[in-house]
């Protein structure tokens, strides 16, 4: 299994960087991820990750292109509420890329 | 991100210049154990895989006469070769369908042909090694069972069927793939290829619902688990998630609204899609189907409706009887299943709904056919109506429509290349370069013809050109949802639209006061 370092800590993360175990996850995590992928983190970029999160928690599952776009419109506004604004911050889709980032499964299927 | 070339488009499709092992490699991420026993496969390669591969292979010629005969009719006449969006796009010789049939048929000959047992050099058969099955793994994977070399086959063979058995074989050998396995294990264990849970769909159905109040003033419902409507929905889950293909689920609620259609989806089958098709196993295909005669059952409906979902059709289309029937406890006066297209044409033939194209002026749309309604199933019911159908239902939405070059659409249409199990991120490459004609088809169009946007109706193309646009060159939403066209269009009875359009009874009030 593969491993990344963070702040001293060796994580593991499956083949394709996805954490494996969901509760090992800290802020650093993320930062180090994004940084993997060459994104620079930003607030705008947290504001999503933690989104991300808390929608996890309650449902167990990332949340859909559509839930999460109109309650980034609610949050920042409705010019930042679609798909092209997530994927200026997350360049490989919102769906996967900031999952990935956020500790969470990555969405499998069709999408 | 990925690390590969995209390829350039061509000055008019030629057979491509061979490159040696282009594509060499491991394949995609390999399945584990802990995906793979819920589907019954070891997950790891046996101590005894050599006999166990040839064991199954033998149950598979045994079982399907197809195979055998595919095995052993090729002429190798090379009509097929150039006929693979993978060949065109990777240069790779060993995706000539022909070649890739032909690294199972060189095992086939070794182990069960006499000529092939007693003179193995002199017809080109091999003995099995884990490199041969190395080398399955990794070009069974780079075929789309998009059956498109097989329209050209003289001998009507068909390629999918061979990369359908390579890859049972490999898994009972625990060489299955990540990505179709660990979706299937979803499908038993949450209900859908997404493992969407039931809280999770419920929310965003209420969603939906309260959007459509708020935009369209009528009460559009979209039912989970209701028992008692007519119609049970099957849809892939990305209908539910990513974009477009939600836009389609709205567009569907609005028609069967429009209709007084009530239906609902069910939690327990809330995936259309049949990813046991993709791995070449009957067993989880039928497994995989029984959900929907269960659910069907248990929401006590008189109808099944598909939505946008190319492989799902077919398995519904063409094996759902067989797989999970008889279906007798359901409404014999509609197809089983039907389609949300013949829907949605019939309806429009029928002159029950009302719309208003001007909405989609804007648009100049092409229709990309998705291989598995184009050449393994039917929608209507006469030959080559599932061409036509699409194509009707856009140009009642739209009033600008063109078709794709002739060599690239209907029967003939190339793949998206994501189809058939390949839809994953550690195939990109492949994707990317699978994807080169029909990329080349619709450059023609947006140049020749101004065309702005290509719909779909089936969940994996939509989510691979999201993906593959770019590379080429196009906005990531230029790929729409027929149903999405639909939804922009429809005017429903007592909506805002139809307000906007013929005035408000105020208004005729106010009119006739002056």
């Amino acid at each position: 299994m593969a491993t990344i370092t963070v702040e001293g800590k060796e994580i593991e993360v499956d083949e394709e960087g996805y954490l494996v175990d969901l509760s090992t996850w800290f802020p650093a995590i993320a930062t180090e991820m994004a940084k993997i992928d060459e994104v620079e983190m930003g607030d705008d970029h947290w504001d999503i990750i933690n989104f991300l999160r808390e929608y996890y928690e309650e449902y167990q599952i990332a949340p859909a292109v559509r839930v999460l776009t109109k309650a980034v419109a609610k949050k920042l506004g409705k010019e930042k509420g679609n798909s092209k604004y997530l994927y200026e911050l997350f360049p490989y889709g919102p769906g996967k890329q900031a999952c990935k980032f956020a500790g969470l499964p990555k969405p499998t299927g069709c999408v | 991100m990925a690390d590969f070339e995209t390829p350039k488009f061509r000055e008019y499709p030629a057979v491509p210049l061979i490159k040696q092992d282009e594509m060499a490699g491991g394949g995609p991420f390999v399945s584990r154990a802990e995906f793979d026993t819920d589907l019954g496969y070891p997950g790891e390669l046996p101590e005894d895989w050599k006999e166990k591969t040839l064991d199954k292979m033998g149950d598979l010629l045994g079982r399907y006469r197809s195979l055998q005969v595919f095995m052993d009719s090729c002429i190798k006449c090379g009509a097929c070769t150039d006929k693979c969006h993978y060949f065109i796009g990777t240069n790779d010789p060993k995706n000539m369908p022909v070649a890739r049939q032909d690294l199972m048929r060189k095992v086939y000959r070794r182990y069960f042909t006499f000529a092939g047992k007693y003179f193995p050099k002199l017809v080109g058969a091999v003995d099995l090694t884990e490199d041969v099955l190395d080398e399955w793994y990794n070009y069974y994977h780079q075929c789309s069972e998009c059956r498109r070399c097989s329209v050209f086959c003289p001998m009507g063979i068909d390629t999918a069927e061979v990369t359908m058995a390579a890859r049972e074989i490999l898994a009972h050998v625990g060489k299955a793939q990540k990505y179709s396995n660990q979706i299937i294990q979803k499908v038993y264990k949450i209900g859908n290829n997404l493992g969407l849970p039931g809280k999770a769909l419920k929310g965003i159905l209420e969603d939906l619902e309260e959007e459509m109040e708020d935009e369209c003033g009528v009460p559009v419902k979209f039912n989970m688990d209701e028992v008692g409507c007519e119609a049970l929905l099957m849809t892939p889950s990305a209908d539910f998630f990513a974009e477009p293909h939600i836009d389609g689920l709205i567009g569907y609620g609005k028609v069967l609204h429009e209709l007084g259609i009530t239906w609902t989806v069910s939690s327990k089958a809330s995936e259309a899609a049949n990813f046991g098709l993709f791995i070449g196993s009957y067993d989880n295909m039928q497994k995989i189907s029984m959900r929907i005669r269960e659910a069907a059952i248990e929401l006590k409906v008189k109808r099944i409706i598909f939505g946008e979902c190319g492989h799902a059709w077919r398995v519904a289309y063409s094996f759902l009887n067989t797989l999970a029937g008889p279906f007798d406890f359901l409404d014999q006066n509609y197809p089983i299943p039907q389609h949300i297209l013949e829907v949605t044409y019939g309806a429009l033939q029928e002159g029950k709904l009302r719309m208003n194209k001007e909405e989609n002026d804007h648009l100049t749309m092409t229709f990309h056919d998705s291989c598995n309604v184009a050449r393994a199933s039917r929608i209507g019911d006469y030959p080559g109506s599932q061409f036509d159908i699409p194509r009707a239902v856009i140009q009642a939405a739209c009033n600008n429509y063109v078709d794709m070059d002739s060599d690239t659409i209907k029967d003939a249409t190339f793949c998206c290349g994501g189809g058939g199990g390949i839809l994953t991120d550690d195939l990109m490459e492949l994707r990317v370069k699978g994807a080169l004609p029909r990329m080349e088809a619709l450059k023609q169009v947006t140049e020749e013809s101004g065309v702005t946007n290509i719909a779909a109706i089936c969940a994996i193309c939509k989510s691979q050109f999201t993906k593959t646009l770019p590379y080429y060159g196009f906005e990531m939403d230029a790929i729409m949802s027929v149903h999405q066209l639909v939804s922009e269009a429809i005017v429903m009875t007592g909506s805002e639209q139809e307000k906007d359009l013929d005035g408000t009874e105020e208004d005729d009030k106010t009119e006739s006061d002056d």
